[in-house]
């Protein structure tokens, strides 16, 4: 090559999008720049003026504008400006000032096209279409197996299936004759048109459950029933099952979240296969599933909070195996909920079965799926209306503290804004709890849905799973109808708003202002879920997970078209990044936090995050604008 | 800010009516040539000139005892320097490559063995030159070098005006009354070598002693100059030597 350009050459490979490209694209960049010197506070691009070149920055530092004069960016040494224009109509949308002395590299337009075309990696890089931090959490998806490989890959033969009329000698000699373990029961179609489907003689049946081994031996040996029972009458009418091309990871979730070891898998309405538990186990043996069944093997609260090292454990070995936000988050509420539903367990058999059906419910990160490591508790009692707090309350009073007690002990902290089942105000039977929600959806203002935001993301853990149905019904019912709701959550959600980006080692703020760290959960992760949960909200959606409540407002018009899809990525970097960094924390043996330090940022991870920022920024804007505090409301208040 | 710009007393020299001089009496057409392209005159914009960064190396300081060894040109404009226009020749010296030169160059025996001489690059080297005005730092090596490679060659010299970013330097730094102020206290005066020079306006450190990156590293030196301590109409005359 041309070894007399090597200080340009040189450079240029060292920062994205050059650093991936080939060497001989890089010699011919290098040897077509153009250079110029701008003194600090001299202007280098000016609005709509024609611009046929890509900017480097050499050196020195760039302020870049909005149209209406605010500071859009600020850019350091290796940063690139003026590709929007260069994409679209050739005229500076972003005006640009030299902020120290700055030299700057131009490339020509028809090398700038050339590289386009001749690397994919950069095409990615400067398009907006496909922004790169888009290409960043692809990359981090293809790294990752278990996320997808379809769990129909399991399945080494069909399910054996016997009618219902079948007797339960015969099932189990079935069973024998096919080594297997379980067996799916079939019977005349009827009430759940999703496990109808028609066999290859066109006859119709519904599968109506599954028999496995040990039931045989608990609801048929250990009953004492004669041979001659049809399994119709001792199959269990609760059937789990999950669709074929879901992913292993998914499947295992199912498994744990239901504590089966037997998972019926359909092909749209057809049975095409069961997997078991140690399936999964040989095909991925991952640690937090040995933690999660290690959980409900703990017969005491102590023994349970000696497992709280495997949980941080289990989560630096998920992230190094390549999981993405949403398999960590899942596994880690995953072990959360196991942890509180042993707890329940462990406490009901000391005081006793309930006197009036309840429902443990989880909010917050829990209820979404998406739990981090660092995280309190924040969970809530609904009761049955039967409820009478003279006689009933020192039971759930009591059975509130074991769990939050063994909560603190496990690793997730009392809440310090005590929400929690050990408050009064939120044990509640479940008309009163309706009142609660009527009131905050009714009556809101944004200063009493502040602390209050977090209990529109509401799971059962455990219980009577209606009592908690029936509150997320409400909510789906009653959100979208409520303008002035919408608009106080929409108001709280801009409460905590991203930063600029980065620069160098500080952490850029809108009003110019340098930090020296990041807290990404609360300029991240945290407004993104908020927002996103205001559309959910609107839409009607009874989804929890940030990610399905995306997928239901894709499927409205809330949202511009390719929006939906900017905020799926932009909160799987800004989730990744704080995941990373905590990871960071636990490997050397620091407590981990959500606060991330700029200079321990890659290049690459820096741009991506600055992207992902900016995605948020702007989602936050629109949603000022589209949930409008209305006009009713403004007459009330003055 | 007059203390800025001692330019303004200093005579400098007609160099338009000496090479229209010099044309009308040369013989060889290489430089008839070369002195007819001319040059602007005094009073033209700084921002209007046509110019390029030259800079040799070469195996000493004496240009009668030492030779050239490369020479790196790269066209440019206050606006923008030309990479793409860059232009470098390794050329043998008519004198042998010392030891201490090979590791102060990087330019090694077998390179400069393949090279050729000097006049077989004159042509094209004159043409890269024609009509534009030389930016050197340091002109003490660069003229009385070239000139003695051509008279040796073409059997006449060769002189043209030039910026030299050093004496620009010089003039900031060493000839103001901020630069006097400094020499009454006792400090040193400060440097003005081409990386010192450099990084006073925020340019990057470049690995020096190649003749086109020093070229190269000039040419930005003297928009950096310009911007900072004069302006794009600045009329030429007042910086050429």
């Amino acid at each position: 090559m041309d070894v007399e350009l090597l200080e340009v050459r040189q450079h240029m490979g060292r920062f994205p999008p050059f650093d991936t490209i080939s060497d001989d694209l890089l010699d011919e960049l290098a040897g077509r720049v153009e250079v110029a010197y701008f003194k600090a506070g001299s202007e280098i691009l000016a609005l709509d003026q024609e611009l046929h070149e890509l900017c480097y920055i050499r050196s020195g530092a760039v302020e870049v504008y909005r149209r209406n004069g605010e500071l859009y960016n600020r850019l350091g040494e290796g940063d690139i400006f003026g590709h929007f224009s260069l994409l679209r109509n050739h005229r500076v949308r972003f005006p640009a000032r030299a902020m120290e002395d700055a030299l700057i590299y131009f490339i020509p337009e028809a090398v700038f096209h050339h590289l386009c075309e001749a690397d994919e990696h950069f095409a990615d890089f400067v398009e907006l279409e496909r922004p790169r931090m888009e290409t960043a959490v692809e990359q981090q998806k293809k790294n990752n197996d278990m996320m997808i490989t379809r769990v129909r890959k399991l399945l080494t033969r069909y399910p054996v299936m016997v009618e219902a009329s079948t007797t339960v000698q015969q099932a189990a000699q079935q069973l024998s004759d096919f080594q297997a373990s379980a067996v799916l029961v079939l019977g005349e179609p009827g009430d759940k048109p999703r496990y109808t489907f028609r066999d290859s003689e066109e006859r119709a049946w519904q599968v109506r459950g599954i028999l496995t081994d040990s039931d045989f031996r608990k609801r048929v040996v250990a009953e004492g029933l004669p041979p001659d029972t049809p399994v119709g009458e001792v199959v269990s009418d609760r059937l789990i099952a999950i669709q074929s091309d879901e992913s292993v990871h998914e499947a295992m979730l199912c498994m744990l979240r239901n504590n089966i070891h037997h998972l019926p898998v359909m092909h749209r309405r057809r049975p095409v296969g069961i997997v078991h538990l140690s399936d999964i186990i040989r095909y991925e043996t991952h640690s937090s599933l040995y933690l999660v069944s290690n959980i409900f093997n703990q017969s005491s609260a102590e023994g349970l909070a000696k497992l709280a090292p495997d949980v941080k454990a289990a989560f630096v070995r998920m992230v190094h195996d390549g999981a993405d936000s949403n398999m960590v988050g899942s596994a880690l509420s995953t072990i959360g909920r196991s942890f509180t539903r042993r707890l329940l367990e462990l406490a009901e058999e000391e005081l006793g079965p309930p006197p009036v059906p309840y429902c443990f419910m989880a909010l917050g990160s829990m209820a979404r799926n998406e739990q981090a490591i660092v995280t309190d508790q924040d969970n809530a009692l609904v009761l049955d209306d039967e409820f009478d707090p003279e006689r009933h309350d020192a039971y759930f009073l009591a059975l509130a503290k074991r769990v939050s007690d063994g909560l603190d002990a496990c690793g997730y902290p009392y809440c310090s804004g005590d929400i929690m089942a050990t408050n009064p105000r939120w044990r509640q039977p479940l008309a009163v709890w309706k009142d609660y929600f009527r009131d905050w959806i009714n009556d809101p203002t944004p200063e009493r849905l502040l602390h209050s935001s977090i209990f529109f993301d509401l799971d059962s853990v455990y219980g009577e799973n209606a009592l908690v149905e029936q509150l997320q019904d409400l909510i789906a019912e009653q959100a979208p109808k409520s303008p002035l709701f919408l608009a106080a959550m929409a108001r709280n959600a801009l409460n905590r708003t991203p930063p600029l980006g980065f620069f160098r080692t500080f952490v850029m703020e809108k009003d110019g202002k340098h930090n020296n760290s990041i807290n990404l959960k609360r300029r991240g992760t945290a407004p993104m879920v908020d927002l996103i949960r205001v559309h959910a909200l609107a839409c009607g959606s009874r989804a929890q997970n940030s990610f399905s409540r995306l997928d239901d407002i894709d499927r409205t018009q809330l949202l511009a078209p390719g929006v939906g899809e900017k905020l799926r990525y932009a909160l799987e970097l800004l989730s990744m990044a704080r995941i990373r960094h905590q990871v960071i924390d636990l490997e050397h043996e620091r407590a981990p936090d959500n606060n991330i330090e700029p200079e321990n940022v890659a290049d690459d991870e820096r741009h991506n995050l600055k992207d992902a920022f900016q995605v948020l920024s702007n989602a936050q804007k629109f949603l000022k604008f589209r949930y409008p505090i209305p006009s009713t409301a403004d007459r009330r208040r003055h | 800010m007059a203390i800025l710009r001692p330019a303004l007393r200093r005579a400098s020299p007609d160099w338009p009516a000496y090479l229209a001089d010099r044309a009308a009496r040369r013989r060889h057409p290489l430089l008839v040539d070369y002195f007819t392209a001319g040059c602007p005159a005094a009073e033209t914009p700084i921002a209007e000139v046509p110019m390029v960064a030259m800079d040799m190396e070469t195996t000493g300081l004496d240009a009668r005892r030492h030779a050239i060894v490369s020479i790196g040109l790269v066209p440019f404009s206050l606006s923008r320097i030309r990479l793409a226009e860059r232009r470098y020749w390794v050329v043998r010296p008519s004198r042998p490559l010392s030891r201490e030169s090979v590791t102060y160059h990087h330019i090694t025996h077998s390179e400069v063995a393949a090279a050729p001489d000097l006049e077989a690059v004159l042509p094209d080297l004159l043409e890269a030159l024609a009509g534009r005005l030389a930016v050197v730092h340091y002109r003490h090596i660069e003229r009385p070098f070239l000139n003695e490679a051509v008279r040796a060659r073409l059997g006449e010299g060769i002189r043209f005006p030039m910026i030299d970013t050093m004496s620009l330097e010089a003039r900031i730094h060493r000839q103001s009354l901020w630069a006097r102020f400094r020499r009454w206290l006792g400090r040193p005066p400060v440097s003005i070598r081409l990386q010192n020079s450099r990084a006073r306006y925020g340019l990057p450190a470049y690995q020096g002693h190649h003749a086109l990156t020093d070229a190269l590293a000039t040419a930005e030196l003297l928009q950096a100059q310009i911007a900072a301590h004069y302006t794009p109409e600045t009329p030429v005359g007042q910086l050429w030597s």
